[in-house]
């Protein structure tokens, strides 16, 4: 992993992301092989690499009648420095829950503070397990903005996730696993662009227009004109550019443009033979 | 590593010294808040054996008694509650929180940070200590005000049995938690263990008033020898009379520490 980049951990439930993490972290010991981390082997120089790092597990909790304040300033205490309490609540949006116990907030609360506590030392490396599990898609949204600003401050972050959508959006970088295995390690444009699927370019006509010049062009394969849609496959940077050109060029009244890429889940598809979700 | 290297957007705090002292010290802190906030712990160590006192003071009264060696019946029992009061955080406390804690994967998240789990013992073995120190100082500052109980002994002496007497407890807690796959084995076993104990050893009422066979079998029990080295101590008798009493509580405590952990798992 480089320094600066976030890191994705992709794959469907079971595929082993979490196993790998917790080696990487120290928490599990690897069946074979050897993990280092910051230079060092995680597992014999724990506490030197717990200073260090910063852990969001997938499962954990704290005593029920624990306060948030309490349990940023209690992690705290734990380390050799620590970040200003106020401005981490501030950053997760946790200032008005200050006060309550752990019970009683919400998941996305319960998850925020965890996320708290991965940055109270301010650590060189960020690992978060399944972040977004259970948020909802705007919280989803406000989470990979702090994970960015984590990133842009300098951090490594490591993460793993089963939303292919977050990994595309997010990850500088990503390792798609499946059932043990790494089958793919690149950057997520990389890896779609490889792929080598047809782009798809989808409108509708008026009636009685036709498309055929389209044909000539080099970016489009094939074009499908059915009774409501149109449908142009192609390849390339500069297909959909050129194929809307070329329809304003010569004068085609489209409505309801849309294009389709192929993203993360058609490469899971292509490298394993099965969709992401079984 | 820098400053320079950190995010924009938090302020850094470095520390000087004793980091351990310091995480020692607010874990301290934070286990009594969380104990006097829990309902059912903090009756059990603070409010019943006040409870016991009101109750068996107004039944039994305070009057001496030949049986006693001329002593109250509330007069023996501030050292015998004493030992209740240690005996329940022990067996049910401290096994029942640490399994949960464990269960509910807290430990797990304290395990991936620089706290040695030395300190974390300590630091519950502390607050659980203070918690009982407080029960008994209830007990006590009631039983003096209702019924004017007499304290014959040493007070460094009588401290430092309890201080024995209730880490011994702590130490089968941690077994017990050890032992248990859960909080719910661990709440079953240490009630199993604790409540006859409560009856059979003198800690919830006098083994005089006690068939002798009830008294033979209590001479299986670690709690009777809490009883009587605080009994004894708290009227004033020397510690050389309690070898056996103090040999069996360091007994206790040495192998259910060795044992617990061996025992002892984050997760």
């Amino acid at each position: 992993m480089a320094e600066g980049e976030i890191f994705g951990l992709v794959g469907p439930n079971g595929a082993g992301k979490t196993t790998t993490i917790e080696c990487v972290e120290g928490l599990r010991r690897p069946s074979s092989g050897r993990v280092k981390l910051l230079g060092m082997d995680p597992r014999a120089e724990r506490r030197v690499v717990a200073e260090r790092i910063g852990v969001q597990l997938q499962e954990s909790a704290l005593p029920p009648r624990l306060r948030v304040e309490e349990a940023l300033a209690l992690f705290g205490s734990f380390y050799q420095r620590s970040v200003n309490i106020d401005d981490l609540l501030n950053l997760m949006a946790l200032s008005e829950k200050r006060d309550s116990a752990f019970a009683k907030l919400s998941g996305g609360q319960k998850q925020r503070l965890f996320i708290a506590l991965a940055l109270v030392n301010g650590p060189e490396m960020v690992f978060f397990d399944e972040l977004t599990t259970g948020l909802d898609p705007q919280a989803r949204r406000s989470m990979w903005d702090v994970v960015r600003s984590i990133r842009d401050g300098g951090r490594t972050v490591v993460l793993t996730t089963h939303y292919m959508e977050e990994a595309e959006q997010l990850c500088d970088r990503v390792m798609i696993v499946d059932r043990g295995r790494i089958v793919a390690l690149d950057t997520p444009e990389a890896l779609i662009s490889s792929l080598n699927v047809e782009k798809r370019i989808v409108f509708r006509l008026p009636e009685g227009q036709g498309v055929g010049s389209l044909a000539g062009l080099p970016a489009v394969s094939k074009i499908e004109q059915g009774d409501e849609h149109v449908v142009i496959y192609g390849y390339g940077d500069h297909f959909a550019g050129s194929v809307v050109n070329a329809l304003e060029d010569t004068g085609v009244s489209f409505t309801d443009l849309r294009t389709e890429q192929p993203n993360l889940e058609d490469v899971f598809l292509a490298l394993t033979g099965r969709e992401m979700r079984d | 590593m820098t400053d320079g290297d950190l995010p924009g957007y938090l302020t850094v705090v470095h520390r000087e010294g004793l980091v351990t002292l310091r995480a020692l010290g607010s874990f301290v802190v934070v286990n009594l808040r969380l104990y006097v906030r829990d309902p059912i712990g903090a009756f059990f160590t603070l409010a019943f054996p006040v409870m016991l006192v009101l109750i068996f003071g107004a039944i039994f009264g305070n009057e001496p008694q030949d049986m006693f060696d001329g002593r109250g019946s509330m007069d023996i029992s501030m050292p015998a509650y004493t030992a209740l009061i240690l005996g329940t955080v022990g067996l049910l406390g401290v096994a029942i929180t640490t399994s949960g804690y464990r269960e509910a994967g807290i430990l797990r998240r304290f395990r991936m940070t620089p706290l040695r789990p030395l300190v974390y013992i300590a630091a519950d073995v502390v607050a659980n200590l203070i918690m009982t120190l407080a029960g008994m100082a209830g007990v006590v500052v009631v039983g003096w005000i209702l019924f004017r109980v007499h304290f014959e002994g040493r007070a460094g002496s009588v401290l430092l049995a309890v201080i024995l007497s209730a880490t011994a407890m702590f130490a089968v807690g941690y077994l017990i938690a050890g032992l248990a796959p859960n909080a719910r084995a661990a709440q079953v076993i240490g009630m199993v263990l604790l409540y006859p104990m409560l009856f059979l050893s003198g800690a919830g009422m006098p083994l005089e008033v006690m068939p002798d066979s009830v008294r033979s079998i209590s001479e299986y029990l670690p709690l009777t020898y809490v009883v009587r080295l605080l009994r004894g101590l708290w009227f004033g008798e020397p510690w050389g009379s309690f070898v056996l009493e103090t040999g069996v509580l360091v007994g206790v405590l040495v192998l259910c520490t060795a044992i617990a952990v061996r025992l002892f798992r984050w997760e």
